[in-house]
């Protein structure tokens, strides 16, 4: 089960760069939650500092509070650990490109030290039908490499291999901006299932995507959040006239 | 930086259209009016005339929001301002047919003598005529309080087609030799009424496109 998330005073530098500055919020557990807002907003690096990404950058450095449930992810857990409680999805599907489909999904598991053939084969074949892939590969994704999926098959490998690890948080960053509508649209019903099971933060650029899928949505602006309101709020009656302007494409 | 310069543009240009029409309609309620005040028969061929002007507007307008609802995918005051164009296309237009059937009315009134009926015509008429013209000034402006102050306008309009039912009833049981007459100027105080009906959703859409706020049939939501 997803679980809620608790941000608070959060900033966030790149070197001499304030690239979150004190950001509140709670995500709540089980929804999908959007972050939209003009390139460079901080939003990518404000969904980094949920899973301690942001500070593997040597210049990188990130003050205040996030909870994960009860435990401040920043006090209370390792990064290995974090990242284990926290699956990722980028931009562009990164498959092991000399991994099966099978051996892409149970990496995080082997990774984590799980060799057990039949939990690996279980959750494996669990993962893929979460992420709706299993009945494209089914035939022969032991054999097949992850690399030769087309780019939404590839992107639903990912999710699978995120979900493999059991986490409670899903991150994803434009999961969909690099695939054509078909894929899209399965990445977003997919998104729409899965958010019963997990709490899902999406980044994303395509604000039809946004009200799609998310119930709740934040809106990013120079590294600050502007407003964080239901979904249905922000695209239909913003609260600030900066949302307002940026979502009716009056900047950016 | 402004972008999106082309839908902004379409965006103006779908207010002006839907100006055109709402004079279109407003013209057509004066001269059916200006009718019946003069018996002038040549003003209630002229509204004839004008209506398939008027509903092909309509459709004009109502093609074009769907383009834009399709091809542009406007959000928050945009997408409620369209929203507002189609209601407020769809009054106009009926305005249009109301006018219409106030022309009928005088034409059949012309076959019968003219008498004084105890109704008012004119003040009626010029009252909903002024909450249309007060509705749709609001609505180039963006006046969501002027758009309010029509809403408080309906219920006088309202009283005034109430008072007309009752003394016309009257005339009818007290001059029967009287009733066509009665009986059209009748419908023409139910149709104005009904300009006046028009002229309040004109104005809750104004409110609802300038503050997000639905207060139609008096629920007020946010």
């Amino acid at each position: 089960m997803g679980v809620g998330i608790q941000v608070e005073h959060l900033n966030a530098w790149y070197g001499t760069t304030h690239t979150l500055q004190d950001i509140n919020l709670h995500i709540p557990a089980n929804h999908a939650t959007a972050l939209i807002g003009p390139s460079g907003c901080g939003k990518s690096t404000f969904v980094r500092c949920l899973n301690r990404m942001h500070e593997t950058n040597p210049i990188a450095r990130a003050t205040g509070t996030v909870k994960m449930g009860d435990v401040d992810i920043y006090a209370d857990a390792s990064p290995v650990e974090i990242r284990r409680r926290v699956g990722m999805v980028f931009q562009r599907p990164n498959p092991f490109p000399t991994m099966s489909i099978y051996d892409n999904v149970v990496s995080g598991l082997k990774l984590n030290g799980f060799s057990n053939r039949k939990i690996l084969d279980e959750t494996a074949e669990r993962s893929l039908k979460s992420a709706a892939l299993w009945d494209e590969v089914k035939d022969d994704w032991k054999k097949k490499s992850g690399a030769s999926l087309s780019g939404g098959q590839q992107q639903r490998m990912c999710i699978a291999r995120a979900l493999a690890v059991d986490p409670e948080v899903l991150l994803m960053d434009e999961p969909a901006s690099a695939l054509d509508p078909v894929s899209t649209s399965k990445i977003e019903d997919l998104i729409f299932q899965l958010k019963s099971q997990y709490t899902i933060v999406i980044v994303t650029h395509n604000m039809q995507q946004a009200a799609r899928v998310a119930e709740n949505t934040g809106f990013f602006l120079n590294g600050k959040m502007v407003e964080f309101n239901s979904t249905h709020k922000i695209f239909t009656n913003p609260s600030d006239k900066r949302t307002e302007d940026y979502i009716t494409g009056r900047f950016g | 930086m402004a972008t999106r310069i082309r839908f902004q543009q379409n965006l103006d240009e779908l207010k002006e259209k839907l100006l055109v029409m709402a004079g279109m309609a407003e013209q057509a309620i004066q001269r059916s009016i200006e009718a019946y005040r003069t018996r002038d028969l040549s003003l209630c061929e002229q509204v004839f005339r004008a209506e398939p002007g008027i509903n092909r507007l309509e459709r004009e307008i109502d093609q074009m929001a769907l383009d834009l609802l399709a091809m542009e995918q406007p959000m928050a005051i945009d997408l409620r301002f369209i929203l507002s164009v189609i209601r407020i296309n769809a009054d106009l237009e009926r305005v249009g047919d109301q006018a219409v059937n106030i022309a009928v009315r005088v034409r059949e009134m012309g076959a019968f003598a003219n008498v004084d009926l105890p109704v008012d015509i004119p003040k009626l008429a010029s009252l909903a005529s002024a909450m249309v013209r007060k509705a749709l000034q609001a609505f180039i402006e963006a006046d969501a309080d002027s758009a309010t102050a029509v809403l408080a306008m309906d219920d006088q309009v309202d009283e005034m087609n109430d008072a007309a039912f009752y003394s016309l009833s009257n005339l009818i049981k007290e001059q029967p030799q009287l009733t066509p007459q009665a009986l059209n100027a009748l419908i023409i105080a139910r149709n104005l009424e009904r300009v006046g009906d028009h002229a309040t959703n004109v104005a809750e859409d104004v409110i609802f496109w300038v503050r997000g706020a639905d207060v139609r049939h008096n629920l007020s939501s946010v």
